[in-house]
């Protein structure tokens, strides 16, 4: 931390938000509200972006793979909703499902990515967009029963946006929620963000944790000093993956849905953005990078919806936000190139 | 271990994909239960359609770059250009010309940018390729979406939507719509042949050939086969690249014109999103690997790839009633075959290094 330097993509980002505050300040729009919904999608996208972390510290470059872990937490929620559990016992199961269920698919997407070490972005592109297709038919012929997952007339499979309206819709949402005035503080949602980031936090000090960085930070060098760099670098693809199965479980019951089929088909590259617009380059990152990155990420896309209509052009936003979203990932392979570091 | 060895000389050898795609597009096809005579044309059809796109992505191969996921931009770049055509009401030939000849400059430019980012992102070429894609496709949604009837004057109103600013999702290109393809078009029984855009893809195979055989053609190949000892070999290695860029990016630009006048309609925001995703395939499905290319990768991955793609989601819909099920095997092999190419090459470029 002591070496912390603002970065050229954070001040640009931090310059937009101030100047999209001050936009929405004109227009009299309600920040308060725009304050209290980005806390909830702060910790609704934040534990997608935590989960590239182990990944980035072993070395193994940004995971544009996250479409793999996503899925694993897809299948995990379906069979919760599948067997009818509701409330917490039902969100606990569907995590519990996405434990095993991400072990397992991280560990093949490990022993893959094992194999093409040092080019592992581009092949993650490509095992996450071939996963997709395929997940697809496990979507549309697995045998799941319950009346409210399947397409309602006719159609084979399921639906493509399942509700979670009797099942966990917004359960860690609404937990613990304490108003102050107009504000209103999700506790229960933080607090489970603050474990995933305090359970990272203890991984990386215990000593598997430290073989971690060690073989991030020189693979030669850790070989010599007696660490098993495979099984490292699967242990830490494995806890990437399970992690970014928990994060669709906690992105979906604050959406309310489900999302299914091509859905995850984009979802790594902002969360990739995210992570590098709080400062990381590809390398080693902090916690606090993801936090800081997701949370002025969001609270700009949050921005731009009003302000967006407000203009006429609702498409501007969406247009905007891949914009930036590729600019940042751009900008950060051509600076980490130039240092020379990968090479 | 003999065995092994011989298994991995399987996997290895450049029939091996094109194998796998001729058995598998043969039980698709009979389970399709489509005419022969329908799926050769519509194979024709497709290979006049994509040819050129696909042959664009030869020599960023050779010359050590790997698959050019950035033909979109060229792809764009022609888009741009018919619509400022369009935009401005010419029409017939000269609208055509004029398209060509804009679409080729903005192509010049554009491909000189991209080969001067890749030259900064030495041995990361094709991850930075696919994002240059995506990053050049929002500035141009940007540019058509909001920036068209706000800041761009717009004199043909039938473009635009109705509330004034942007352009429409689809734009007729009827003036334009196969002018060529019915040049030369004769036909045996059932089967068309469109005798005058097949010469052309030819033809543009034929250029590729031809630079491939000039000094210009060694020079790449000397840079794609070691950078470090062209260099001392006194070859300007950046300044390759970047004519490699410019001229992929020019080929796309023709291949994606052949594309569109085929079609006829004009898909302003989605024409090109698959562009490369599907081409890269078949140059794949053609035996190429992403340290080789060859002409025939290109001309029979393009017959192979697309009887696949004709036939499979008709064959999904008579095995699982579900034609679903087809269009995801579509996708599952686009993605899937580049997925396996890439762990493929990436595992044997770690063993040898």
């Amino acid at each position: 931390m002591k070496n912390y330097r603002l970065k050229p993509p954070q001040i640009i980002i931090s310059a937009f938000l101030i100047l999209l505050i001050g936009l929405s300040y004109i227009l009299h729009m309600d920040l308060v509200v725009l304050l209290n919904e980005s806390m909830v999608k702060l910790v609704m996208n934040g534990v997608l972006v935590l989960s590239l972390i182990p990944m980035l510290n072993v070395g193994a470059g940004m995971n544009f793979g996250l479409p793999v872990g996503i899925i694993g937490g897809l299948i995990g929620m379906c069979l919760a909703v599948n067997y009818r559990m509701t409330g917490f016992y039902g969100f606990f199961m569907a995590i519990l499902f996405t434990l095993m269920i991400c072990t397992l698919l991280g560990w093949i997407y490990g022993l893959i990515l094992n194999r093409v070490k040092g080019r592992e972005e581009i092949a993650g592109i490509f095992i996450g967009f071939s996963f997709i297709p395929l997940m697809n038919y496990f979507w549309t012929l697995a045998p799941f029963q319950n009346r409210e997952m399947l397409y309602p007339i006719g159609g084979q499979g399921l639906r493509p946006k399942i509700s979670l309206e009797n099942y966990f819709n917004h359960i860690l949402d609404n937990y613990g929620l304490i108003s102050i005035g107009n504000i209103e503080i999700p506790v229960g949602l933080i607090a489970v963000f603050a474990i995933i980031c305090l359970f990272l936090y203890l991984y990386f000090r215990t000593k598997i944790g430290r073989a971690t960085i060690a073989v991030g930070e020189n693979e030669a060098f850790a070989k010599l000093s007696g660490i098993n760099i495979s099984q490292t670098r699967l242990i830490a693809i494995i806890i990437s993956t399970i992690i970014a199965g928990f994060g669709i479980c906690i992105y979906a019951q604050s959406y309310g849905f489900i999302q299914l089929y091509d859905e995850p088909l984009s979802m790594a590259f902002p969360a990739v953005s995210a992570i590098l617009i709080g400062g990381s380059t590809g390398k080693k990152t902090f916690i606090f990078e993801a936090i800081l990155g997701t949370y002025l990420l969001q609270s700009m896309y949050l921005l731009s919806v009003p302000i967006a209509n407000e203009i006429l052009v609702p498409e501007l936003t969406e247009i905007l936000r891949t914009f930036i979203t590729y600019g940042i990932i751009l900008y950060a392979l051509l600076v980490r190139e130039r240092r020379g570091i990968y090479s | 271990m003999r065995i092994k060895e011989e298994a991995s000389r399987l996997l290895d050898s450049e029939y091996m994909v094109p194998a796998i795609f001729i058995i598998l597009s043969y039980f698709a096809w009979q389970f399709s239960g489509l005419t022969g005579s329908f799926v050769f044309n519509q194979v024709v059809t497709r290979f006049i359609r994509d040819g050129i796109l696909v042959l664009s992505l030869i020599i960023p191969v050779v010359a050590g770059m790997g698959l050019n996921f950035a033909i979109t931009v060229g792809a764009m770049a022609i888009q741009t250009a018919l619509l400022i055509v369009i935009a401005y009401q010419v029409e017939g030939i000269k609208g055509i010309l004029l398209a060509i000849i804009i679409g080729v400059l903005l192509s010049l430019v554009l491909g000189y940018v991209i080969g001067r980012i890749l030259n900064r992102v030495k041995g990361k070429e094709m991850i930075t390729t696919i994002i240059i894609g995506f990053l050049f496709n929002s500035i141009y949604q940007l540019i058509f979406l909001v920036g068209f009837g706000t800041f761009i004057p717009v004199a043909n109103k039938e473009i635009i939507l109705t509330r004034g600013i942007g352009v429409r999702n689809t734009v007729d290109l009827g003036m334009y719509r196969n002018t060529i393809d019915k040049l030369g078009l004769f036909k045996i029984g059932e089967l068309e042949i469109p005798l005058f855009m097949i010469i052309i893809v030819l033809l543009f195979a034929a250029i590729i050939f031809y630079i491939l055989h000039t000094r210009f053609g060694q020079e790449v190949k000397a840079v794609g086969s070691n950078m470090q000892t062209s260099e001392i070999l006194g070859i300007n290695t950046d300044m390759i690249r970047i004519k490699v860029m410019i001229l992929s990016t020019i080929l796309a630009a023709f291949g994606q014109l052949a594309y569109l006048q085929n079609i006829g309609m004009f898909d302003v925001y989605t024409a090109h999103m698959n562009a490369d995703i599907i081409s890269c395939a078949a140059l794949l499905a053609g035996g190429a690997s992403i340290k080789k290319a060859r002409i025939r990768h290109a001309l029979m991955g393009i017959f192979l790839f697309h009887t696949l793609f004709i036939v499979s989601p008709q064959a999904g819909q008579n095995l699982f009633n579900n034609a679903a099920l087809g269009e995801y095997f579509r996708s599952f092999v686009a993605y899937g075959t580049i997925a396996l190419a890439l762990i493929i090459n990436i595992k044997n470029e770690n063993k040898f290094s």
